[in-house]
This record gives structure tokens, C-alpha cells and sequence, in this order.
């Protein structure tokens, strides 16, 4: 797909909670195809400890209101610069980059695991899915109540399961301690994105029970178009980019459990 | 409009303004964002004759106004470039010129001999300077005995434009430069990444799988800049640029303390579009100041 460098408006930055802001951006021009599970390089231009673009996760596509989404969770002096913009700011991005989810050729029941602020690409994913036909399940995993981003949209999607660590909504504990995955449920495919501990229990989980599997990855970045191969993830074919040949791997190219 | 080509050595650039190797792929990277024909140069990413899988990830840490690395020349080999990218990207209409790294003297004496024979790469760069290998690279580059020798016996072998990156992780580039252009150096560029470290205080481990790595971006310009003018002074052999080149600004300050050309590197992560830019301010600024060629403003450091 062709990438593309331009400056897109601020049209809504919501506050989700203390530290999460959803960031609605669009440009009068209409915005260049996107996929579910690509990604954006946001530039920064704050402090001088602030050089490098931030990689964010496409989370929605609106293409009634030529509007993309990005759900930014503040972790240091990057996303806490992106998380003070107001409406009517410009923000320069690349886009889209890397390659999608792959989605099902025939209709399917899917489940879809996403941890903390790695739920983001899921909810485009969920909105394809569902336009395929396919029955989605969400099991969405966060630290507390607060924690847990965008219910609501994940709602209109399909069914939503969450753990949190303290209990405080859902059940405790961590996502692949879920009775959801202890009953006799079938799933055709699973999709995953989020802390890299989660990923690997849910390929444990995936593996185990010989469901298909894809993980997005978000391994340190520099240039998000293959040229500097910074962001490199151990794979069964030697060093590969998770800009360029992923976010998203199927499981069974990675060499996590071997 | 003023006239931007340089030379070096052999090669006829149509503007002072290439790419650094290891910061733009093999050009193909960028052809979304920028038109690579308007580029002096593309020198493209670090070959040796065996393929390398590169260092262990985490490989890159952000520091203020820049970054480090420890890819460590992460390819496919040399005879893989020469039959699966050269044909992809020997049309690309700029001088597209081989970063070429090895272990020992031998290695680069053979990437170099399988580049000779691309027709449409007129120049390599050889990498005596990078400081993310256990073996050879830097240690190359920090001795002038062992520098001249590894140019003098890459020299033979190659017929074309040689350029020799020089590593700043030294005493004296200086003394360094002159051995590289006494054993037969068509031209140096400078500088390769200062050798730097990072820590997360939290977890108490280096950011970098290596510990160590080479340090480049806006925050290095002053020692590169400084070096430039050192090494210009020293040869008379054509010097490129190159160390945190941000704007066209930067590019000129280069040219002003010696340089003959620039190369862009970091820069090109924050913004693809900056060689380009670079370009242009730089005719921009020889019609503000009157000059018909960028000849005019290379050493023209007023003291």
C-alpha cells in the first residue's frame, strides 16, 4: 500500500481517564485506505528528550466522517506531548504502515484478547469482522476498572469479557485466567495485541489448542518503514522488522514458545 | 539557480546532498515520501561478503535530541545485494553507493570485489567505523596503521570511487584521515556514531541488548561539525559530512568547515522529506548570498 506523509487536524482529543486520550483526526481531503491492525508514525516536535516519531495503532476508521482514530495511553514525555492536544491542532503523521490482521475468507467465530492500551487495533479489527460476518468475542485485560478503554464501542461489535488485576470489574486476575476460556467455546481464530507477557500466554493458550493465531507487536521503533531495522523480532526466518513485515505475525513464524 | 553539483573523486554529484547509510534502507524505503532523483547521493545500508543476523533486540534507545543504536550491520551478504537489490534499485537516478563493512581484511577485500562489479554503483563507502561489531569495524577505524592497511589492500581491489568512513571514537581523526588518504582514499565521510550507553533506572539494565552503542542525531552535530573541520584541514582529498544534519542550515555550516558534500541521518526517521528540504535550502541560501555555485561556500569558514 502506498504510505503517505500529511498533516491531519485534531477534530476531538476526549480524555478517557488520567492517563488515556482518544485522539480523533481527519483533514478536509479524503484520508488515503487504511487497514485494520496497520499503524501510524505520529511526530512529536516537544522537548529536546523527544526526537523520534511515536508508533500508534490505528484503533477506528471513520469513513463517514473521514475520521481516524488513535487511542494514546501516556507512558513518557512523547504520548504525554500527543495527550495535550486540543481540537483544531495539526499533527503530522506517516501512514498507513506495516500490514494488517489478516481476516477470514468465510464467516467464523473469532476471538479477540487485547491488554491495556493494546486493545486499540482490536476495535477496527471487531467493526471488519463483523462487516464478514464473523461472531466476535472480546476479552479485554487491564490493571484496574479505569483502565479498561472503549467498552462501549467494543460493545457494538460483539461480546465483551474483561479481567482486571484487582477485581474491581470483571473477573480478577489476568486475561488467560478467564472461565471464558475454560468452557467448551470453540474459536476459529484468535487475535491478540498487548504487553508482550499477555501475547505470549495467549500463543501458549492459542498453541495448546491448536487455534489460529495472530499477535500485533509494538518492539521499539525508529523509522517504521524498514529502513533502519531497529525494531527486529526473532522469527523462525532469522531477524525480521515489525514495522515492515508485521506489526501483526502469526504465531507460528515467531519463536516464542520453541 | 545556483549550481549545486560537486565532485568526489570520480563521482559527479547533482547536489552536496546524499543519505547516510543504515538511516534510508536502500532507498526503495523512502519512494513513497520524497522523489530520490533529487538526492546527490543514496549510500545504502551496511554489506559483508557473510550474512549477519545483526545484534539481539532491544537495538535502539532514544536519548535527548537523539538516539542509539546497536543493529550491527544486519544483511544478507553481498552476493544477495548483487542479485536481488542491485536490480531493483540500479535504475534509481542518483549515485547509489555500497556502505561496505568486514571482520577482517580479507572480508572487505571480498564484498568489495562483488560491488566492483555492479556497473551502476560508482563508489563504495567502506565502514571502518562502526562500533556495534565484535570484530573488525571500529578497531579498524580507531589505528591509523590498521585503517591504511585495510584501505591500501580494498584499494587493489576496487576500481571505483572510495570513500572511508571514519569513527570519531578516536584522539586524533586527524591522523587517522591522512593514513586513509595516503593509502589511496578518493574521498572521507564523517562522522559514524560517537560510542554512547543508556540505563533504565527503574529496572537497573541497559537499554541496549549490547550495553553499548553509537550515538547520532541532532545532539552530536557540534563533535561532528568540529571533526569536519579537523579533517578538512588535515587532507586534501574531499570531505563528506555528516552528524545530526537536521536543516539546510546545518548542511551549510558543514560546507562552510570543509565538507564537499553531506550525508542525512536521523534526520530522515523524524522526517522523510528532510534530504529534500536540505536541498532546496541550500539553493535558497547561495541566491540570499549571491554565489553561482556551492563550490563558493565549501571552506569558506571566515575565522
Amino acid at each position: 500500500m502506498k504510505k503517505y506523509i500529511c498533516d491531519l487536524t485534531v477534530a476531538d482529543a476526549i480524555r478517557l481517564h488520567q492517563r488515556c486520550i482518544l485522539l480523533k483526526l481527519t483533514r478536509d481531503e479524503i484520508l488515503p485506505p487504511m487497514k485494520c491492525g496497520q499503524f501510524t508514525e505520529v511526530r512529536i516536535d516537544a522537548t529536546p528528550s523527544v526526537l523520534l516519531r511515536r508508533p500508534i495503532s490505528i484503533h477506528r476508521i471513520d469513513k463517514e466522517k473521514n475520521e481516524l482514530w488513535l487511542l494514546v495511553q501516556t507512558v513518557g514525555g512523547g504520548t504525554q506531548h500527543l495527550a495535550q492536544l486540543r481540537k483544531g491542532d495539526l499533527l503530522n503523521v506517516m501512514l498507513p504502515l506495516g500490514n494488517g490482521f489478516t481476516l477470514p475468507d468465510t464467516p467464523c467465530q473469532t476471538l479477540l484478547v487485547g491488554g491495556g492500551v493494546g486493545v486499540a487495533p482490536l476495535l477496527q479489527l471487531g467493526v471488519d469482522l463483523k462487516g464478514l460476518g464473523c461472531h466476535s468475542t472480546f476479552l479485554l485485560g487491564a490493571r484496574t476498572a479505569n483502565d479498561v478503554l472503549q467498552v462501549k464501542e467494543f460493545e457494538q461489535v460483539g461480546d465483551v469479557y474483561v479481567t482486571t488485576e484487582d477485581g474491581s470489574m470483571g473477573e480478577q486476575g489476568f486475561v488467560t485466567q478467564h472461565s471464558l476460556l475454560k468452557r467448551k467455546e470453540v474459536f476459529d481464530k484468535i487475535y491478540c495485541c498487548g504487553p508482550k507477557p499477555m501475547m505470549m500466554a495467549v500463543t501458549r493458550y492459542a498453541h495448546e489448542h491448536g487455534v489460529w493465531c495472530e499477535v500485533s507487536l509494538e518492539n521499539r521503533m525508529a523509522c517504521g518503514v524498514g529502513a533502519c531495522l531497529c525494531c527486529v523480532e526473532k522469527t523462525k526466518e532469522g531477524h525480521r522488522c515489525v514495522c515492515t513485515d508485521g506489526p501483526v505475525f502469526n504465531i507460528n513464524d515467531l519463536t516464542w514458545l520453541i | 539557480m545556483a549550481d549545486l553539483s560537486v565532485r568526489i573523486g570520480d563521482l559527479s554529484l547533482k547536489n552536496p546532498v546524499m543519505v547516510a547509510s543504515g538511516t534510508f534502507g536502500y532507498g526503495v524505503e523512502y519512494a513513497d515520501f520524497i522523489d530520490l532523483g533529487r538526492l546527490g547521493g543514496i549510500v545504502v545500508k551496511g554489506t559483508t561478503i557473510a550474512p549477519r543476523e545483526g545484534n539481539p533486540y532491544p537495538r535502539m534507545a532514544e536519548t535527548p535530541m537523539g538516539m542509539l543504536n546497536a543493529v550491527g550491520i544486519q544483511n544478507k551478504g553481498a552476493r544477495h545485494f548483487a542479485e536481488k537489490i542491485y536490480p531493483v534499485i540500479k535504475d534509481i537516478d542518483t549515485n547509489m553507493i555500497v556502505n561496505v563493512s568486514g571482520s577482517d581484511i580479507e572480508s572487505y577485500v571480498a564484498a568489495a570485489n562483488v560491488i566492483n562489479e555492479l556497473e551502476k554503483i560508482p563508489a563504495i563507502e567502506l565502514n571502518i567505523s562502526c562500533p556495534n561489531v565484535r570484530q573488525g569495524g571500529m578497531a579498524f577505524g580507531v589505528s591509523p596503521k590498521a585503517a591504511a592497511e585495510v584501505v591500501e589492500a580494498v584499494r587493489k581491489a576496487y576500481r571505483k570511487t572510495l570513500i572511508v568512513k571514519l569513527s570519531p571514537n578516536v584522539t586524533d581523526i586527524a591522523s587517522i584521515a591522512k593514513a586513509v588518504e595516503y593509502a589511496g582514499a578518493d574521498s572521507v565521510s564523517l562522522i559514524n556514531t560517537l560510542l554512547g550507553m543508556a540505563i533504565d533506572a527503574e529496572t537497573r539494565k541497559p537499554l541496549l541488548s549490547t550495553v553499548t552503542g553509537g550515538m547520532s542525531g541532532p545532539a552530536v552535530k557540534p563533535v561532528a561539525l568540529r571533526m569536519v573541520w579537523q579533517v578538512a584541514q588535515a587532507v586534501k582529498i574531499p570531505v563528506i559530512g555528516m552528524g545530526g544534519i537536521t536543516t539546510a542550515t546545518d548542511a551549510v555550516e558543514f560546507l562552510l568547515a570543509g565538507a564537499t558534500a553531506v550525508e542525512i541521518g536521523t534526520a530522515n526517521f523524524v522526517d522523510p522529506t528532510t534530504s529534500v528540504r536540505v536541498v532546496d535550502g541550500i539553493a535558497d541560501y547561495l541566491q540570499r548570498h549571491n554565489m553561482k555555485s556551492v563550490n563558493e561556500l565549501i571552506g569558506g569558514l571566515v575565522i
